[in-house]
């Protein structure tokens, strides 16, 4: 290794670093503007044209804000547990490419290394909840352990289907082969499963259990304030976006459009047009679903996302093994993810529909279930 | 050379964290100090082109028994863990240890060193082609003993909630 490479290598992460520092500064801006407008508001319009400059305003408050500690706290892990969630959120985006020479590191094990590394996160929020030396944060802490850890399932399912098409782990390989058929055409269901996961993994709205501000106040960052908070927030809005780049190149056929001339720039355009399109749907989420309680979470995870994965990986195997047409996998993978989406539509907007009979019955054997249950 | 320092640092951290492990009175810090020598051994896997093996380390460790043991340890409370550091067992895991120690140091002592590391392990695809055709038996019997431990587990919790 020369010192050229070690120049090379010094640059790409500055331009890593830097490129990820501006996507979340814009990330915040569109957040706030795009829920304004869900909500018939204009979002921020004071600082700068639009509001434009506020996320700089808003970096530098909490930049010079101060940084408390409390007296009770574990002080080891409380100030190394903001770094425990940043790095793995950072390191992830050595291996994903934006295009096709346009990426740090290339792997062939690309998408198993960022699904590896993306889990150690989960330690850090642990170790802020448990050092804090609060009970709202152990909660949180402990939510976050729950939560994050049954969600890892579904994604890791819905990525191995994934890799079975193209029978590579390598994120250039993969996009390549969607030069014809992007996989949200072949799994439907896949790419369900892999955004609806990947939003609770990031705990946004409606998943956002673990910091709950009406119930655990923030959970594991609760007692975190000024440039350590700043790390978690940073942490998680870089997740978001590595959610929806990984949801671009993994379903959306990445920098492969057709009908366009292939060129790096602008399949690094279309990746971040794609990224920030995606982005858009899970602040739409936000604006739009009112958040889950905790065991309605636990059992969407359990109950609907692990057996619907399982269901993708199999058809996606049979396909894969029978050589049967591609249409096959569509239709089948579509039927099932609307059958699927239809029976969750008509179980959730039952009591809309139900008399108040009908409701205090289903309440009452409830109880009662629950009473013998435990008798 | 560069290789022989990034060595001696996994190696650091893999041992340190070990000794950590054993050293600190406080639980928690021993689940995380626990974490730092399997990542030390992740790093270990990667200097000798195991790359596979060392994001197994770190999704499967990292990601799901250092998590699952924090998990258990922030249910309970700190100071239940006061006595728990000496126990009457301390002979039969000195032996163990020992047992152990004795059957690496043979095994290292017969390997053939070489002074260079090269790939020579499978990859991924040969590792699963032979994981599920020559080992087939095995690597089905080890999931219907997690499959066990899975049910065991969940007998012995809702047994303890009937009482």
């Amino acid at each position: 290794m020369t010192a050229r490479d070690i120049a090379l290598i010094i640059l790409q992460l500055t331009v890593l670093v830097t490129g990820l520092i501006t996507v979340v500064l814009s990330l915040t801006w569109l957040e706030r503007k795009a829920l304004g407008r869900l909500q018939r508001r204009m979002g921020p319009m004071v600082v700068g044209p639009h509001g434009l400059l506020q996320p700089a305003a808003d970096a530098l408050k909490l930049l010079v804000k101060e940084d408390l500690v409390p007296a009770l706290a574990d002080k080891l892990l409380f100030w190394l547990a903001p770094m425990v969630v940043f790095v793995p959120s950072f390191v992830v985006w050595v291996t994903i490419p934006l295009a096709g020479e346009v990426v740090v590191r290339n792997m062939d094990l690309g998408l198993f290394f960022i699904v590896a590394f993306s889990v150690l996160a989960i330690v850090g929020m642990v170790m802020a909840g448990w050092g804090s030396a609060n009970k709202y944060a152990i909660l949180g802490g402990l939510r976050a352990a729950a939560q994050l850890i049954s969600y890892e399932i579904p994604i890791i399912m819905a990525v191995i289907a994934v890799i079975m098409l193209p029978q590579s782990m390598n994120l250039v390989t993969i996009v390549d082969d969607q030069r014809t058929i992007p996989y949200a055409v072949l799994q439907p269901l896949g790419l369900a499963i892999f955004l609806l996961a990947g939003v609770a993994e990031v705990g946004r709205t409606p998943f956002d259990i673990y910091f709950a501000e009406s119930e655990v106040m923030g959970g594991p960052f609760i007692e975190y304030s000024g440039a350590h908070w700043a790390v978690f927030f940073l942490s998680e809005y870089i997740n978001t976006f590595t959610i929806a780049v990984l949801v671009v190149l993994l379903f959306l056929g990445g920098w492969s459009f057709p009908l366009m001339p292939e060129s790096a720039w602008l399949g690094f355009l279309w990746v971040v047009v794609k990224a920030y399109l995606v982005v858009f749907v899970i602040f739409w989420f936000r604006g739009t679903f009112p958040r889950l309680r905790i065991d309605q979470l636990m059992s969407v995870g359990w109950k609907i996302l692990i057996p619907l994965s399982f269901v993708n990986f199999g058809l996606t195997a049979f396909y894969k093994f029978y050589e049967l047409p591609w249409w096959a996998l569509t239709v089948s993978s579509l039927a099932i993810t609307v059958a699927a989406g239809y029976g969750l539509y008509r179980r959730w907007t039952w009591p809309a529909r139900a008399t108040a009979e009908e409701r205090l019955a289903r309440a009452r054997a409830y109880r009662r279930a629950e009473v013998t249950d435990a008798g | 050379m560069t290789s022989l320092v990034l060595f001696y640092l996994a190696g650091a951290l893999a041992l340190g964290g070990a000794v950590g492990v054993v050293g600190t009175r406080n639980v928690v810090h021993a689940a995380l100090f626990l974490l730092v020598s399997l990542m030390g051994v992740a790093g270990i896997f990667l200097l000798v082109f195991a790359e596979f093996l060392a994001l197994v380390q770190v999704l499967l460790y990292g990601g799901a028994i250092i998590i699952v043991v924090l998990f258990a340890l922030m249910l309970t409370r700190l100071q239940d863990f006061g006595g728990s550091m000496e126990n009457r067992q301390w002979p039969i895991a000195a032996l163990a240890a020992l047992g152990l120690f004795f059957v690496i140091a043979f095994a290292l002592a017969r390997s053939r060193g070489s002074e260079e590391t090269e790939r020579l392990g499978p990859g991924v695809q040969e590792l699963g082609r032979s994981l599920f055709t020559q080992w087939a038996i095995p690597f089905e019997v080890a999931s219907v003993l997690l499959l066990v431990a899975l049910i065991g587990a969940i007998v012995i919790a809702r047994a303890g909630g009937r009482e």
